[in-house]
């Protein structure tokens, strides 16, 4: 009986901290969704693609994290607001970089991720059509 | 028609290449899981001017938090701070020793409550000149900043000249002192 009490005890001592700091998401738009349905899915294509900060495999639109939580809101006020998706996405790249965002840019860093697929099916369908043509060469010879 | 043949001795060597790639592929995953990737998001916004806000009184009777303080011509530290947040506790012997020596400390809370901050600022002291009240983070991610502790030294034009993510370690506070040096000339 006693050991059950100091392990009471024990537990409410760690239990009062973790209420004292516990961290509040206060932002308005964070869990409340906009009343306009089109501008509500337009924020919320927006939020897949943006990354949370502090959770960073998540989008903000998937994480609980509070400043994800920080983020949503925002988005959805700018969007209520009549800004553009692509303009808030921009205005958080220039102040965490193309990190922030899940949609990647054509840049001078990431341009031979877009040009290397497309030269390599340019490349597989030239000799792949060479190889055809022989063929089609061989039978007509064969026919003959 | 004979199907061109490879000599012999390039085959036998080719015949290793697809284990050769194998373990190099292995070694680099090795070597990159022994020292994983920083992911530490840094503000894009070092060497630029302050965003213009304007932050109420987080604590009643203290002044709130404008902008316009920054860039009145001395260097400040904004600490980016929150009573919920453990390192926070750990700088604030390192904050102290900062507005002792001479620097204006403005705070900015995150997300946090009256009661919080005050219970935070009794038991870890209370070396801020203003605190705004960051309730919805929005200041926070006008500064690109991505998590708390965080200070940014901001200097007397209110030009953002350095972001220290995390919390000042003890060592590190001459680190701080000089970039603060800098930011003065």
């Amino acid at each position: 009986m006693n050991r059950l009490l100091t392990c009471l005890a024990a537990a409410s001592l760690l239990a009062a901290p973790a209420l004292a700091q516990q961290e509040e998401s206060t932002a308005p738009y964070a869990y409340r969704q906009l009343d306009d349905p089109a501008a509500e899915a337009k924020a919320q294509g927006l939020m897949e693609t943006l990354r949370c900060l502090q959770c960073q495999g998540q989008s903000i639109a998937d994480s609980d994290a509070p400043i994800a939580g920080s983020m949503r809101s925002l988005v959805r006020e700018r969007i209520a607001a009549g800004e553009s998706p692509e303009a808030i996405r921009g205005w958080l790249i220039r102040r965490y970089g193309d990190y922030v965002s899940y949609a990647p840019r054509v840049t001078s860093l990431t341009w031979p991720l877009f040009a290397v697929p497309a030269a390599l099916m340019l490349l597989a369908f030239l000799l792949l059509r060479k190889r055809f043509r022989r063929g089609t060469a061989d039978m007509a010879g064969d026919d003959a | 028609m004979t199907p061109p043949q490879d000599s012999p001795q390039v085959g036998r060597w080719a015949i290793w290449l697809p284990l050769a790639l194998f373990v190099g592929f292995a070694a680099l995953a090795a070597f990159m899981l022994r020292h994983p990737a920083d992911n530490t998001v840094d503000s894009k916004l070092v060497g630029q001017p302050v965003p213009q806000f304007d932050l109420p009184p987080a604590l009643p009777g203290r002044p709130g938090l404008d902008s316009r303080v920054l860039g009145n011509g001395k260097v400040h530290l904004v600490n980016i701070f929150a009573s919920w947040c453990v390192p926070c506790g750990v700088e604030a012997p390192q904050l102290q020793a900062l507005a002792r020596a001479g620097v204006p400390i403005e705070g900015i809370s995150v997300r946090d409550t009256t009661e919080a901050l005050n219970q935070f600022l009794d038991r870890n002291g209370d070396p801020y000149q203003r605190i705004g009240a960051d309730d919805d983070g929005k200041v926070q991610l006008a500064l690109g900043s991505s998590g708390v502790p965080e200070t940014f030294v901001v200097d007397g034009e209110g030009i953002i000249r350095y972001q220290h993510i995390g919390e000042i370690r003890p060592e590190q506070l001459d680190m701080i002192l000089a970039k603060v040096r800098e930011a003065q000339q």
